[in-house]
Order: structure tokens, then C-alpha cells, then sequence
């Protein structure tokens, strides 16, 4: 008690501000109380490490103890199985990789694109209006394998000029048609998102709708959808492996070539683990910035 | 008198089953500050939002100067930018910086060069004391800054008249101050204002008129001194023993 009241003010005439905070100590009853807080948050993780080594411990066994556990581990954890093939899948992943990149350019521009036609209200753009709901509409409900067969084995069927033929090529228009249905709905959410009063405050200084929509709602719109489309990205990067039934030699690819080889399975599970590498690091950036724009909302919601 | 910049005769409108204005007569001259009183839920940010062509009138017609603004076939963003409004609730642009907020308006609507609005928003800013604001985000204010801003904002285009809806009522007491001297200082400079307000004392001594609304009507319009001294309705009364008294 005696301290606190020293400290608010009672020196501060004679040794100034910067005196007062120096000589500040914390009474004998905090002192305890923080103690205890040490010691209480030791032996919680004491508990937590425990429970952790326990945990492993049961699953490991459990696992090593199961009556096919020898067979798995010549299948799967074969050793020089996974290093004479781990360097192929990884030159098969670039494709991955670059299959990817190329895709989530192309769904990004035309997911907004189809956004912004379908909050449109110009009398004029209805039609277009119509179709960018049909497509949503039919191209996310149709499973994602089912658009890689179709598209690989449909569009060159046509016979069109200047159809690609590429089997990789055909794999990202499948992509990029079904994740811009997805993409196009989250930049749909984040426009309507935009609370109503913001479009009020543009148009009463007089700017158009397209004025208001390009300076106004988008910028807004998209800070926000930024997590969500991260995580979409996430399943985009995983589901390059789909275009694996179309024969490109990307990782899946190259890991079934060399699995169907000598029937052993370790190249899947070089394939997965190169898949892991990129999605984590992906998850944990998603997981920050979605953190960091529910922060912001509540801080502007709060006021 | 000469004829008022803005006219308002027969104003109706109706969310729904409510009805929210069921007649409003009302006239603001050019140079003057009407302060428009009443209970929540009279009418007044209405009225206000239907003068902004943010809500279509049911009936009636109002007129800034020779315009009819109730026209459906008019250019409603043109007659906007003619009138400047200022929100209970500041509605800044939170992506955009104070100056960018006050200039925005003025280069895409107004085509006026980045340089010459720029300039014009820092003569804005220091008039309303946020000189050293330009800069920050409208979430590093304060609400009385947030506010000033807001005001500057509606005035960089220029409007003929400023429509303020109750934009004191979201600020902490002691904010209140900062942001009504701005409006006293406006109505010294000749700006034609339109206001829903809670601040009676400040209605008092800045208001030209002052106006009652109740049920959708104004049950009573005078000068300060008449409406809030010796109010002539006996709902008026009761309103201002409401308000008073606390």
C-alpha cells in the first residue's frame, strides 16, 4: 500500500518523474502473488510435457505393436527406396509448383472479375449477370476429378484450332474453372461485406457506382478476404496432384510410376511429404493474417 | 425574404408500414443554420438522408435552389455533389488516410489535379486544427478528430448546403466542444447548414431557426430564443423538460 501511494505522486515533486518509477518496488503481496503465478505455470508445463510423451508413446507403440506393422514399414518407410526416387518426385513437384502459380493468377483475376459482374446493378449487364451465376453455380458443384476428365479428355477431343494438347495445360484450365466459381463467391462475401454505410458516405460525395465500387468497396473488400482466399490457395496446391490421371509427370505422377515399378509404396509418401512443405507454412501464414483482420474488426467494432 | 435555397413542401416517407415523415414543410435560406430537435426516432436523420437523395421520397418535393432533387429523372449524382453530409458516425474511409478521405471526392468527381485538392485539403485541416493529421489513418484519431475530418471532407467539394445528422452524438462529452466550435466557425463563414442535434445549448446560440419535429411533422419552428424559451406546443414543452432536465 505504502509503495502505491508513493509511487502516484508523493515523490514527484522532489525527484522528478523519472526517480519515482526508478525507485518502484513491488510490494511484499505482489512479490508473493507472482511467485505463485511462477510456480503454478512450471507445473503446467510439467502436465503438458507428460501428457505430450505419454500421448506419442501410445500412438508409436500402438502402431509398431499392430500385427501387419512389419509389412507397412518395408511398403511405405523403405529407406533406399526413398532416397533413389525422392530426387525424380521433386523435379516432378516444380510442376506442382508451376502449375499452381499459373493457376492462381488466372482464378484471382477472374474470380474478381466474376464478383464484381455479379454486384453489378447496370440494367444493361443482366445477361452477363445471369451467366456469371450459371457457371458459380454448375462449376462448384461438380467435383474437381470429374472436371480434370472432362476437360483433359473432352476439350481435345473437339478438335478445335489451337486447343491446347498439353496434358498439364488442360490440368490448369480444369483448376482455374473450378476454383474460380470458389474464389469468385469469397470476393462476392467481401464485397457485400463492406458495411452499407461506407457505400452511403461515397455516393453522397457524389461519386458514381463504379467510382464507388473501384475506390471505396474493393480495397476494402479485399483486405478482407485475403485469409480465405489463402486457404482456398491451400486446397488449389493440393489438388494440382489431380492432374496426375491426366499423365503429366508432376509428383504424384512420377511417386505411382515408381511405386507400380516394384510395388513399394515409400515414393507416395516422398509426394506427401513435398506436398506438407509448401501447405504448413501456407496454414500458419493464413492462420496469422485471419487473426490479425479479426483483430481489426473487433478493435473498429469495439468503438 | 428572398427565395430560400432550399425548399421543402409535402415531404412524406414511410419504411414499410411505419411512417416516418408524414408532412414536412420547411425552408432553409442561404447563409442560415437550421437545427432540427426532436426524440429519437421523429424524423430527423430521415428527413436529412432524404435531402441527400440517399432515400427516395413518397411524396412531396424538395428544391435546392431552382432544382427539383425529388425528380426521378434527375442526375442524382450530380445533384449530390452539391450538398455535403456528415454522419453521426463519421463514416471515413478506413483504407484511406485523412488527406486521401478529403481529396478523394474532389479528383474523381471533380477531375480537380492531385496538387491543387491537396492543397486545398491541408487549408481544410489547419482551419479545423488536424494539420499534423494529414497523414494518419481516420483508426488513429479520435472521435473528435474522426469528426472534424469527416467535415472536412464534405466541405472540400465545395457544397452549396451542409446537412450534419446528430454528429456530436457519438463523441465522448468532452470531444463535443471541438466539434461544434467547427460548425459555429462554418456558420460564421456564410455556410448554409441544415442540422439534426441533440445540443440544445448550442441550438441556442447558433441556430437562425430551430425546428420541432414529432410524428413526422414539425410541430413547431421559430427562432432559438422563441422554440426553446418560450415553446408554444405543449409537446415541445414536454420535450424540452425532457431534455433539460437530465
Amino acid at each position: 500500500m505504502d509503495v502505491s501511494i508513493e509511487d502516484s505522486g508523493g515523490e514527484s515533486g522532489e525527484g522528478g518523474d523519472d526517480g519515482a518509477h526508478m525507485e518502484y518496488r513491488p510490494s511484499a503481496g505482489q512479490q508473493e502473488r507472482e511467485r505463485f503465478r511462477r510456480s503454478r505455470k512450471r507445473r503446467d508445463q510439467w502436465i503438458a510435457a507428460l501428457c505430450t510423451l505419454g500421448f506419442v508413446v501410445v500412438v508409436v507403440v500402438g502402431v509398431v505393436a499392430s500385427p501387419g506393422w512389419d509389412r507397412v514399414h518395408s511398403l511405405f518407410l523403405d529407406h533406399s527406396e526413398f532416397t533413389r526416387t525422392f530426387p525424380a518426385i521433386l523435379r516432378g513437384f516444380w510442376l506442382n509448383v508451376q502449375m499452381f502459380l499459373i493457376a492462381e493468377v488466372l482464378i484471382l483475376v477472374l474470380g474478381l472479375l466474376l464478383a464484381v459482374v455479379r454486384v453489378t446493378r447496370a440494367p444493361g449487364l443482366l445477361p452477363l449477370r445471369l451467366a456469371a451465376t450459371l457457371y458459380v453455380d454448375v462449376f462448384r458443384g461438380v467435383p474437381t476429378l470429374l472436371l480434370v476428365f472432362l476437360v483433359g479428355f473432352g476439350l481435345p477431343a473437339l478438335q478445335l484450332q489451337g486447343t491446347p494438347t498439353q496434358p498439364w495445360v488442360l490440368g490448369v484450365i480444369a483448376l482455374v474453372l473450378s476454383y474460380t466459381a470458389y474464389v469468385a463467391e469469397v470476393f462476392r462475401a467481401g464485397l457485400n461485406s463492406v458495411h452499407p454505410a461506407q457505400r452511403n458516405a461515397a455516393r453522397a460525395l457524389g461519386l458514381n457506382e463504379t467510382q464507388t465500387l473501384r475506390h471505396v468497396i474493393l480495397p476494402q473488400a479485399v483486405r478482407t478476404v485475403v485469409p480465405p482466399l489463402l486457404n482456398d490457395f491451400i486446397a488449389l496446391q493440393k489438388d494440382t496432384a489431380l492432374v496426375a490421371v491426366l499423365g503429366p509427370l508432376e509428383a504424384l505422377r512420377v511417386a505411382q510410376i515408381n511405386a507400380d515399378y516394384d510395388f513399394n509404396y515409400t515414393p507416395y509418401l516422398g509426394a506427401a511429404l513435398l506436398f506438407i512443405a509448401i501447405t504448413i507454412p501456407m496454414t500458419r501464414y493464413a492462420d496469422r493474417l485471419q487473426r490479425k483482420v479479426a483483430q481489426r474488426t473487433w478493435a473498429e467494432a469495439g468503438r | 425574404m428572398s427565395e430560400p435555397l432550399l425548399r421543402i413542401r409535402g415531404l412524406r416517407k414511410q419504411y414499410g408500414e411505419r411512417l416516418v415523415l408524414r408532412s414536412i414543410d420547411l425552408d432553409v435560406a442561404e447563409h442560415q443554420v437550421v437545427c432540427l430537435i426532436g426524440g429519437s426516432g421523429s424524423g430527423k436523420s430521415t428527413l436529412l438522408r432524404c435531402v441527400d437523395l440517399l432515400d427516395t421520397v413518397d411524396d412531396g418535393t424538395i428544391h435546392l435552389g431552382g432544382t427539383e432533387l425529388t425528380d426521378p429523372r434527375l442526375d442524382d449524382h450530380a445533384a449530390r455533389r452539391r450538398i455535403g453530409i456528415v454522419f453521426q458516425a463519421y463514416n471515413l474511409f478506413p483504407h484511406l488516410s485523412v488527406v486521401d478521405n478529403i481529396t478523394l471526392a474532389p479528383r474523381k468527381v471533380h477531375k480537380v489535379p492531385r496538387k491543387q485538392a491537396e492543397e486545398y485539403a491541408k487549408e481544410l485541416l489547419a482551419r479545423l486544427g488536424l494539420s499534423d493529421k494529414a497523414k494518419d489513418y481516420p483508426d488513429r484519431l479520435s472521435g473528435g478528430q474522426q469528426q472534424r475530418a469527416a467535415i472536412a471532407r464534405a466541405l472540400a467539394t465545395e457544397p452549396e448546403v451542409l446537412l450534419f445528422d446528430e454528429i456530436t452524438s457519438a463523441l465522448d462529452p468532452e470531444l463535443v466542444g471541438e466539434v461544434l466550435d467547427v460548425v459555429a466557425d462554418l456558420k460564421q463563414r456564410g455556410l448554409t447548414i441544415l442540422m439534426a442535434t441533440h445540443e440544445m445549448g448550442f441550438a441556442r446560440h447558433a441556430a437562425d431557426r430551430v425546428c420541432f419535429l414529432e410524428d413526422g411533422v414539425i410541430r413547431e419552428q421559430g427562432t432559438a430564443e422563441q422554440v426553446l424559451t418560450d415553446p408554444q406546443h405543449e409537446s415541445t414543452r414536454r420535450f424540452l423538460a425532457r431534455v433539460l432536465d437530465r
